[in-house]
C-alpha cells in the first residue's frame, strides 16, 4: 500500500540522520504511525481555520486589504468601529439574542427531554420529528418563518393578530424589537431539538439505581431532579450551553432573512461592511469579526473556568 | 425498540390491577398532550412550508391566509425545477457536499484512529485544535478567504472555495464522532486481523472501517447535512450558478418588487425534503452521533 511506504520512507531517514533518539522519544509503542495519521488533520485546521484568524488580525490594521497599495494603520478600524453607535448597537442587539435564545433553548431542551425519557409508544417518531427542524437549512428556515411573520398573509401574524398581541394588519418585524423576538422564536424552533437530544442522551446515562435508593430514601420527584438529575447532566450540560453560546454569538443567516439591515447582529455588520459597501469599508468589516472572535475566546474561556468549578 | 414495545402492554395490565380504577391518570394524559404539542410544534412550520407551495397565485395573497389549500397546483414547482438556474444550484449543493464528506471522512477516520487506538505525544493538543475549530465565528474566517480566493489563489466563485472552509468546519464533528466509534470496538477483533499479516492501515480500512460502517454512515450524513445547510461561504465565495449552493440561490430567488412565495416555499421544500427523509430514518444513529461527543467526551 501507497500509506505504508510513505510512513516507513521517513522512519528510515530519521535513523539515517543518526538521531534515534527522537524518533525513540516519539514512539510509544505504534512507531511514528499516529503522527502521520494525525497530520493531515492538523494541517487542514491550521491552513484553514488557523492562518485565517491569524490573517484577520493582520488585515484588520491595514487601510484597504482589497487594494494593492494598503498601508498598515494600525488600530485606526477599531477606533472607528467603536466610535459607530450602529456598531455598540450590534453587541447588544447579538448579546441580547444570545442570552434568551440559549437559556430558552436550555429550559425547553431539558422540559422536552425529561418528557420524551422513558419508553412510551410512538417514542422513535416523536424523537425523529423533532429532529425535523434541525436538519433545515438555518437560512431556508429563516425563509419560511418569513413567509410565516408576513402582515398580510403569514399564519404567525394572522394569528398574533387574532389574540391581540399584534394590532390588525401589523408584524412582528415592523419593529427592532419585533425583529429580535422573531429571530429569536426561530432559532428556538430550530435549535431546542438538538438541545432535548442532547440532554436525553446525558439524562439516559443517569444510572437507576440511583433514583431508586433515592425513592427509598423517601425523597419526592422535584427533590430528585435537583439532587440527582441536574448534577448529574452538569457535564453536557455546559458543553452542550458552550457550543449554543457560541453559534449564537455568530449568528448571521437569521438577520441577513428576517431583518434586513434594519437590525443587525455582529456578523450581519461584518458582512455587510465586508461585502455590501465601498472597498473601503472592508477593513471596518474584518475588525468587527475579530472582535465577534475575541468576544467568543472571552465566552469560552469562562465557561473552561465554569467547567473546572463544576468537576470539583 | 421491538423489544420494548412488546414489554408495554404488560405493564399497562398491571396499572389498573394496583390502583384498581383509580380514576383518569391525568398525569398521563398532561404528558401526551405536551408531547403532541412539542410534535405540533416541530412540524407545522413544514406543513404551513408544504401548503404555501401548493397554493396557487390568487390564493397566495389571499389574507387572511388559508390553513388547508383550497387549490392544489403544482406549478411552483414546475417553475422552479424549469429554472436553470435552480437545477444548477442543486447540483452545486450535491457536488459540494459529496466532495466535502469523502475527504472529510477520509482525513477524520485517519485522525479519530490514532486518537481511538494508538499512543503518541500531543493527544490532548490533537483533540483541542480540533475543538478549538467551534470557537471561530465562520464570518471571521471569511474576509481573509475572500482576500487569499481572489488573489493568490484564485479559486473564488468554483467548488473548491466551498469545499476547503467546510471541510474544515466538519472535520471536528467526524473526528469526534468516528474516534468515539473506534473506541467501543473490541481491540481483539484488529489484532486478530494484524495476525493474520494485515498492517496497521490495512487493518484499519478493510476490518475497523467495515465494521464501524454504520458510525462511518451516520458521520457522512451528518457531514452532508452540515454542508448542505451552508449559507455564509456559499454567499460570500461564491457570485452565481457557477458555483453557487442552493441555500443560497433560494435567498437570491427574492425578486426586485413582489417575492414570489410560492416558488420560495416550493424551493424550500425541494431542499429540505430529502434531509427530513434521510432524518426520520435515519433519526437513532444521528442522535447517537450528535450526542456521542457531548457525553463521552
Amino acid at each position: 500500500m501507497a500509506t505504508q511506504a510513505q510512513v516507513q520512507a521517513p522512519v528510515q531517514a530519521v535513523k539515517a540522520s543518526g538521531k534515534p533518539s527522537l524518533r525513540e522519544r516519539l514512539d510509544l509503542g505504534n512507531g511514528l504511525l499516529p503522527y502521520f495519521l494525525v497530520l493531515p488533520t492538523i494541517v487542514v485546521i491550521l491552513a484553514v481555520a488557523a492562518y485565517p484568524i491569524l490573517n484577520s488580525f493582520w488585515l484588520s490594521l491595514l487601510n484597504n486589504p482589497l487594494s494593492p497599495s494598503a498601508s498598515f494603520t494600525g488600530l485606526t478600524n477599531y477606533s472607528q468601529l467603536f466610535a459607530d453607535s450602529t456598531f455598540r448597537g450590534t453587541i447588544g442587539v447579538t448579546f441580547v439574542f444570545t442570552a434568551i435564545s440559549v437559556a430558552l433553548e436550555t429550559v425547553l431542551g431539558l422540559g422536552i427531554a425529561l418528557l420524551i425519557n422513558g419508553t412510551f409508544p410512538g417514542r422513535g417518531l416523536v424523537r425523529a420529528s423533532i429532529l425535523v427542524p434541525w436538519a433545515f437549512p438555518t437560512v431556508i428556515s429563516a425563509d419560511i418563518w418569513l413567509l410565516m411573520y408576513n402582515d398580510r398573509t403569514g399564519v404567525v401574524s394572522y394569528i398574533l393578530q387574532q389574540i391581540h398581541i399584534l394590532a390588525p394588519g401589523a408584524t412582528l418585524l415592523q419593529t427592532n424589537s419585533g425583529i429580535i423576538i422573531a429571530a429569536i422564536i426561530t432559532d428556538v424552533w430550530k435549535t431546542t431539538p438538538f438541545m432535548a437530544l442532547l440532554i436525553l442522551a446525558g439524562l439516559q446515562v443517569i444510572p437507576n439505581e440511583l433514583y431508586e435508593a433515592a425513592s427509598v430514601d423517601g425523597s419526592s420527584r422535584w427533590q430528585q431532579f435537583w439532587t440527582i438529575t441536574l448534577p448529574m447532566l452538569s457535564g453536557p450540560l455546559v458543553i452542550a450551553l458552550l457550543f449554543r453560546t457560541l453559534a449564537s454569538l455568530g449568528v448571521f443567516d437569521l438577520f441577513y432573512v428576517l431583518a434586513g439591515n434594519q437590525v443587525q447582529s455582529i456578523a450581519s455588520y461584518s458582512y455587510n461592511y465586508m461585502f455590501t459597501r465601498s472597498t473601503f469599508d472592508f477593513a471596518s468589516g474584518v475588525s468587527a469579526s475579530v472582535v465577534l472572535f475575541l468576544i467568543g475566546l472571552i465566552v469560552s474561556l469562562g465557561f473552561v473556568m465554569l467547567m473546572r468549578v463544576t468537576r470539583r | 425498540m421491538v423489544a420494548r414495545q412488546q414489554a408495554l402492554p404488560a405493564v399497562r395490565e398491571r396499572v389498573p390491577t394496583a390502583r384498581s380504577r383509580n380514576a383518569i391518570p391525568w398525569g398521563k394524559i398532561i404528558r401526551y398532550l405536551a408531547v403532541a404539542f412539542v410534535v405540533f410544534i416541530s412540524l407545522a412550520p413544514l406543513y404551513w412550508t408544504f401548503a404555501t407551495s401548493v397554493k396557487s397565485g390568487v390564493e397566495l395573497n389571499v389574507s387572511p391566509p388559508t390553513l388547508i389549500p383550497h387549490t392544489f397546483s403544482l406549478e411552483n414547482y414546475v417553475s422552479d425545477l424549469s429554472s436553470n438556474t435552480f437545477i444548477r444550484d442543486l447540483i452545486n449543493s450535491t457536488i459540494i457536499a459529496a466532495i466535502t464528506t469523502v475527504l472529510a471522512l477520509f482525513v477524520g477516520i485517519l485522525c479519530a484512529y490514532a486518537i481511538a487506538r494508538t499512543k503518541f505525544h500531543g493527544k490532548s493538543f490533537v483533540l483541542g485544535i480540533t475543538l478549538s475549530v467551534q470557537m471561530i465565528p465562520f464570518i471571521a474566517m471569511v474576509g481573509p478567504l475572500f482576500v487569499f480566493f481572489t488573489g493568490p489563489l484564485p479559486i473564488y466563485n468554483t467548488y473548491a472555495a466551498l469545499v476547503i472552509p467546510d471541510l474544515v468546519v466538519t472535520l471536528p464533528i467526524t473526528v469526534w464522532f468516528m474516534t468515539s466509534f473506534f473506541r467501543d470496538l473490541p481491540p481483539d477483533l484488529e489484532e486478530a486481523a494484524r495476525v493474520d499479516g494485515a498492517s496497521r492501515m490495512r487493518a484499519l480500512w478493510e476490518v475497523i472501517v467495515p465494521l464501524t460502517a454504520p458510525g462511518v454512515f451516520a458521520a457522512a450524513i451528518l457531514t452532508f447535512i452540515a454542508v448542505w445547510n451552508d449559507f455564509i461561504f456559499g454567499l460570500t465565495l461564491t457570485t452565481d450558478e457557477h458555483a453557487q449552493p442552493v441555500t443560497v440561490g433560494v435567498t437570491r430567488f427574492a425578486g426586485e418588487h413582489t417575492i414570489p412565495w410560492g416558488e420560495i416555499a416550493a424551493a424550500a421544500v425541494i431542499v429540505t425534503i430529502p434531509l427530513v427523509i434521510v432524518v426520520l430514518f435515519l433519526q437513532k444513529r444521528i442522535v447517537s452521533g450528535l450526542t456521542a461527543g457531548a457525553v463521552k467526551g
